[in-house]
């Protein structure tokens, strides 16, 4: 599948998980360009409408990100965070959407490697998997034909 | 039955409630939701097995509300539906009596909604064989089967919302699925706009669906949308210790700990 390269959207935090990738950029650290961030104020506003609507959109993967547990600045969000995606990704799971397509993770401010290690191998993981046109299809949007080879 | 018209009666004539809430006779063998003002029509009240809708869906209507004080026949899962709005402080012990029924069918008259708490707690929320095999089937599927057992479920789904209308813990007076700025869900009944809805319905009522089924019940086609409710419960039991809805100190999606535990987060 040499050919496809995935869309994927990353639903970052401000505080921690986009300057991560600030100082990933800042850094000077290459990594796949395939991501397309989207800013929040706090992971604890990342609404499961907005994977939903992702997916929809056309999106391939989506990377949710956030501060690590007891870093959150506005002290729990990323608490709250937590316990939605744990119920969010089991009810994904329990319809079939594909959940290998759903990333979540903590990134802090410091850890610009780790982000550009989440892009790259969420990135070379979807590619592996292709395009979703499951979700596509429903949503009736336009398949991407993969040639095999 | 009787005592419960009788006390129904009673309530009415010393003017303690405004009105009761109760099932009677239906059309076509079938009970419906009965408002009693009148002390005289306390005879209209039924009670039997025919009477599985969730009655609790009526207590946070303003046509109702504005009555006065409710009186409503309680079976245990509409009592679960009660302790949870109450919890949400959507009724309290102003407005409500609760005239329990027990599963015994045994009439037993709450002093307040503490009691009724109590009550229920004795009782947990017990997932029936049939779902159970259901839940299992879907489960040991793969995804892709899964995807396409829902997309096949929930295609023939018109919205009309009767899922929605039926359960008590739906009350918004603007729903998710009325917005159009931003249109978060598709209005048509287009496969995603259907499956976007039940997913947003389910999330939506994650810890505070009382698994009292009557949005099953309600549904026209009998789409099993009662399933991913089901679901939800048995995942909050296994990942918030042994969680249930309808206990007042607790809520599941407003609420965290700092030890919650997941396996999934890089």
């Amino acid at each position: 599948m040499a050919d496809f390269e995935p869309k994927i959207v990353a639903f970052v935090c401000n505080w921690c998980t986009y300057a991560g990738a600030d100082l990933t950029g800042t850094s000077r650290i290459k990594y796949a360009s395939n991501v397309r961030i989207v800013r929040f104020p706090c992971t604890g506003r990342i609404d499961y409408m907005l994977l939903m609507k992702s997916f929809d959109e056309g999106a391939d993967g989506i990377i949710v990100s956030g501060c690590h547990p007891n870093d959150c600045h506005y002290t729990s969000g990323n608490f709250h965070a937590r316990r939605r995606w744990i119920m969010v990704r089991s009810l994904c799971d329990f319809i079939g959407i594909d959940i290998r397509r759903i990333k979540f993770s903590w990134v802090s401010a410091a850890e610009g490697a780790k982000w550009a290690d989440i892009v790259n191998t969420t990135v070379s993981e979807i590619r592996e998997l292709g395009p979703y046109n499951d979700y596509k299809k429903v949503a009736k949007r336009p398949l991407k034909e993969v040639s095999h080879g | 039955m009787d005592e419960l018209r009788r006390r129904a009666k009673e309530l009415l004539e010393a003017s303690s409630v405004k009105v009761v809430i109760g099932y009677e006779n239906g059309t076509d063998g079938k009970t419906r939701a009965l408002f009693i003002e009148n002390p005289a029509d306390a005879g209209k009240l039924v009670f039997d097995s025919r009477c599985i809708m969730n009655l609790a869906a009526y207590i946070t209507k303003h046509e109702v509300k504005s009555k006065g004080k409710m009186a409503i026949a309680a079976t245990l899962p509409v009592m679960r539906a009660i302790v949870q709005l109450a919890s949400e402080f959507q009724v309290n012990d102003n407005n409500l009596l609760v005239l329990g029924i027990t599963p015994e069918s045994k009439m037993i008259e709450f002093k307040d909604l503490t009691e009724v708490e109590t009550f229920v707690h004795q009782y947990q929320i017990e997932i029936d064989s049939r779902n159970k095999e259901m839940l299992d089937r879907i489960e040991k599927m793969t995804p892709s089967e899964r995807w396409d057992f829902w997309i096949q479920e929930l295609t023939p789904c018109f919205k009309c919302y009767a899922c929605r209308a039926a359960c008590p813990m739906c009350y918004c007076h603007r729903c998710t699925v009325e917005f159009n700025q931003p249109q978060w869900i598709p209005v048509p009944s287009s496969e995603l706009g259907n499956l976007e809805w039940h997913i947003m319905r389910a999330i939506h009522l994650a810890g505070r669906c009382v698994d009292c089924d009557a949005c099953y019940n309600a549904c026209p086609l009998a789409i099993p949308l009662n399933l991913l409710t089901k679901r939800m419960l048995l995942d909050a039991r296994e990942h918030f210790g042994g969680y249930q809805p309808s206990l007042k100190a607790e809520h599941l999606m407003s609420t965290y700990k700092p030890d919650d535990k997941e396996n999934f987060i890089m």
